[in-house]
C-alpha cells in the first residue's frame, strides 16, 4: 500500500546512523530454510526493514543498515538464521543510543 | 608462550559490564573488559530513563560529572484511542526536588563516561574487540577467545546483553524464546532546549517522561515513550515480539513508528525537529521465571544477559538492574578471590546477595504482572473506553446532548465494568 513511501523514509532514517563497513554480512539464511514461515515474521518485526517479500513471494534479506537489535535472531531462531555480531569496530556505532 | 591471565574478564561494556569493571578495579583486582563497539556505548540502546536513586550509593563518585540529560520532574501518561487521546500530567514536589530520583540518559554518552571512570580506577578496557567464545578447562570457564587471541581469567562475567550468547555457551541459559522478548526502536529528534521546555511546560533544565498506551501500538502488548533530553527527545515504541508478529492488524514495526509520529498529539511535539539517529534493540521480558542460571564454575552472568529487564507494558526497566547486578557480580568475584575458590559453589554467593536485594524483590513482585497484562483489556479496551467517556463529556453534537450515563453504557457494552476495574487496578499501578 504505502510501503513505497514508508520504506523511502526508513532508508533516509538509516542513512543518519554511523555505520562502519563489515566485509562479511553477519546474518544469513541457512540453506534449505529459505521458505521458513518465521522469515515472514521478520518482515514485520525488523525495525530496519531489511527483510522484504520479493515478486516471487520469497523473503529477501538486504544488508544495508542493520541495527544489530537481535529481533530476527530471536524470532527466526538459530535453526533458520546464522546470526553473529559483526566483527569488532564494524557495523552500527550509535552516537546517542 | 606465556599465558595472559587476569583475575576477571568481563564480556561487554554496557552498564552491567562497566559497573562490574569499576567495582573490581576499585577493589584492586586485575580486570579486563572487552567491548566490540568503537567505544563503550556504541552498540547500546535504551529508552531513556535511569532511576539513579536506586544505585546512587553504589557508585557515589560518578554522578557529579555524569552526562545525565535531564532530571525527570514531570510524569505523563497518554491514553490513545484511534481518534482521540487523554493526557495525564503528574507533578509532585517530591519528585521535582533534589536528589532527583530519575534522569533521562543517552547511552553512547553515559557508557563512554562510565568507561573512563572505570579506567581511572585501574580497569583495562579494550574496545573494538569482539569475544568469540568462552574457553573451558576441566569443565570450568577459564577465559575467552577474542580475535584469535586466548585470554585467561579466574572468573569471566558475561555482560553481553539481551542475546546472552555466552550464558548459552555455558549452558546457563536456554535458547531464546520470542515469547520472552520485546523489541524497542526509537529516534533521537533534536529540538532547541527552549522549544522543548515550552512544549512540555518545563523550567530550564527540567525534564519530562511521557508514556503512551493503547492505539499507539494498535492495541498490541507494548507502548510508546518520549523522554526529553538536553537538546532532543527520545521517541520510540516497545512491542512484545509475539504480539508484533501475530496480532492483527499486521503492521511493520517501522511503519508503526511513522504512524506514531504522525499522530497530531505527537507531531505537534516534534514539529521542526531533526531526526539525528534511529536505533533498536531487543529487551528481555521473561521475568523471574526465565532468568538465566546466574553462576557456574568460573562464570557469572549479569544485566540483560541474565534477563534482568522488566517490561511492564509501557515502562521498561533494566539500567539500574544492570548496574546493580554488575556491582554484586564484582563482589562475588572479589569474595571468591579471597578464598581462591572459583567453583560454582563459591560463586553462588552472587545469587544469595541478589536474593535479598531490591532487584529480586522487584522480579518477584512483577512475576505475574506481565502475564496478566498481556491482555487486550489494557491495550485496547481501557484506552478506548477512556476516550469514549471523554468524548461523551466534551464533544458537542448538532442537536441535544445526550445524558452521559446511558451513552456511556451503550459505548462500554459491559455491565460489570466496576468489578473488572477493581480486579485490574492493582495491576495498573504496577505499570
Ligand atoms: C528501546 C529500549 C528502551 C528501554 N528503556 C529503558 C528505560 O527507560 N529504563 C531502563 O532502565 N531500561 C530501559 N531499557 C533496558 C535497558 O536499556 C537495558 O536493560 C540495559 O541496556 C542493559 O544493560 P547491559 O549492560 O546488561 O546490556 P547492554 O547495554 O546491551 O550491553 C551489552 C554490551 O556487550 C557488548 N557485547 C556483546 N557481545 C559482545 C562480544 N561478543 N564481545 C564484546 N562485546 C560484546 C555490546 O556491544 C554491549 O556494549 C530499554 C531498552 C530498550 C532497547
Ligand atoms: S538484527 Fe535487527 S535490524 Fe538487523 S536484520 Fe535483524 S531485526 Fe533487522
Amino acid at each position: 500500500m504505502n510501503g513505497g513511501k514508508e520504506s523511502l523514509n526508513l532508508k533516509a532514517k538509516l542513512g543518519l546512523n554511523v555505520f562502519k563497513e563489515n566485509k562479511n554480512f553477519h546474518i544469513s539464511v541457512n540453506p534449505g530454510k529459505e521458505n521458513d514461515p518465521r522469515l515472514f515474521y521478520a518482515v514485520l518485526a525488523c525495525p530496519a526493514g531489511l527483510y522484504s517479500v520479493n515478486d516471487a513471494g520469497a523473503v529477501e534479506l538486504s544488508q544495508d543498515g542493520c541495527l544489530e537489535c537481535g529481533t530476527c535472531k530471536i524470532i527466526c531462531s538459530d535453526e533458520v538464521l546464522t546470526w553473529r555480531y559483526p566483527d569488532g569496530a564494524t557495523g552500527v556505532q550509535f552516537r546517542f543510543g | 608462550m606465556e599465558e595472559v591471565r587476569f583475575n576477571v574478564i568481563i564480556i561487554g561494556g554496557g552498564l552491567s559490564g562497566l559497573a562490574a569493571a569499576y567495582t573490581l578495579a576499585e577493589a584492586g583486582q586485575e580486570v579486563l573488559l572487552l567491548e566490540k563497539g568503537d567505544y563503550c556505548g556504541a552498540k547500546n540502546v535504551t529508552g531513556g530513563r535511569m532511576y539513579v536513586s536506586l544505585i546512587r550509593d553504589f557508585f557515589p563518585a560518578i554522578w557529579a560529572k555524569a552526562p545525565l540529560e535531564r532530571a525527570i520532574v514531570q510524569e505523563e501518561l497518554c491514553l490513545m484511542s484511534p481518534g482521540s487521546s487523554i493526557l495525564i500530567r503528574y507533578n509532585d514536589a517530591d519528585i521535582a526536588s533534589e536528589p532527583y530520583q530519575s534522569y533521562s540518559v543517552c547511552r553512547a554518552k553515559f557508557d563512554k563516561y562510565f568507561a573512563k571512570q572505570a579506567e581511572k580506577k585501574g580497569a583495562l578496557i579494550t574496545v573494538k574487540k569482539k569475544v568469540d567464545s568462552l574457553v573451558f578447562k576441566d569443565g570450568k570457564v577459564d577465559g575467552v577467545v577474542a580475535g584469535g587471541e586466548t585470554l585467561y581469567a579466574d572468573v569471566v562475567i558475561c555482560c553481553d546483553g539481551a542475546l546472552s550468547l555466552f550464558a548459552q555457551q555455558a549452558y546457563l541459559q536456554k535458547p531464546l524464546n520470542p515469547k520472552h522478548f520485546a523489541v524497542g526502536f526509537k529516534e533521537i529528534i533534536e529540538l532547541a532546549p527552549e522549544t522543548l521546555e515550552n512544549r512540555f511546560n518545563l523550567l530550564p533544565g527540567q525534564g519530562a517522561a511521557r508514556l503512551y498506551m493503547g492505539d499507539v501500538t494498535e492495541g498490541k502488548f507494548g507502548g510508546g515513550f518520549l523522554y526529553t533530553n538536553k537538546e532532543s527527545v527520545s521517541l520510540g515504541l516497545v512491542l512484545g515480539l509475539e504480539a508484533l508478529c501475530q496480532e492483527e492488524p499486521r503492521t511493520k514495526a517501522p511503519d508503526l513508528l511513522e504512524r506514531f509520529k504522525k499522530r497530531p498529539e505527537v507531531a505537534a511535539l516534534i514539529a521542526g525537529g531533526q531526526t539525528a539517529e534511529y536505533s533498536a534493540h531487543v529487551i528481555p521480558e521473561g521475568g523471574y521465571d526465565h532468568l538465566s542460571k546466574l553462576f557456574g564454575d568460573g562464570i557469572l552472568v549479569a544485566g540483560d544477559a541474565a534477563g534482568f529487564s522488566i517490561n511492564a507494558g509501557i515502562t521498561v526497566r533494566g539500567m539500574e538492574y544492570a548496574m546493580f547486578s554488575g556491582y554484586i557480580a564484582a563482589w562475588a568475584a572479589i569474595k571468591a578471590a579471597g578464598t581462591g575458590d572459583y567453583s560454582a559453589e563459591s560463586l553462588s554467593v552472587y545469587e544469595r546477595m541478589l536474593a535479598d536485594s531490591f532487584l529480586m524483590q522487584d522480579f518477584k513482585e512483577y512475576r505475574h504482572v506481565t502475564e496478566s497484562l498481556n491482555h487486550k483489556r489494557f491495550f485496547t479496551y481501557y484506552p478506548e473506553l477512556a476516550g469514549k467517556i471523554m468524548h461523551g463529556l466534551y464533544a458537542m453534537p448538532n442537536g441535544p446532548k445526550a445524558r452521559i450515563t446511558p451513552t456511556l453504557r451503550r459505548s462500554v457494552g459491559v455491565r460489570n465494568v466496576p468489578d473488572m476495574l477493581l480486579k485490574d487496578l492493582p495491576k495498573v499501578v504496577k505499570l
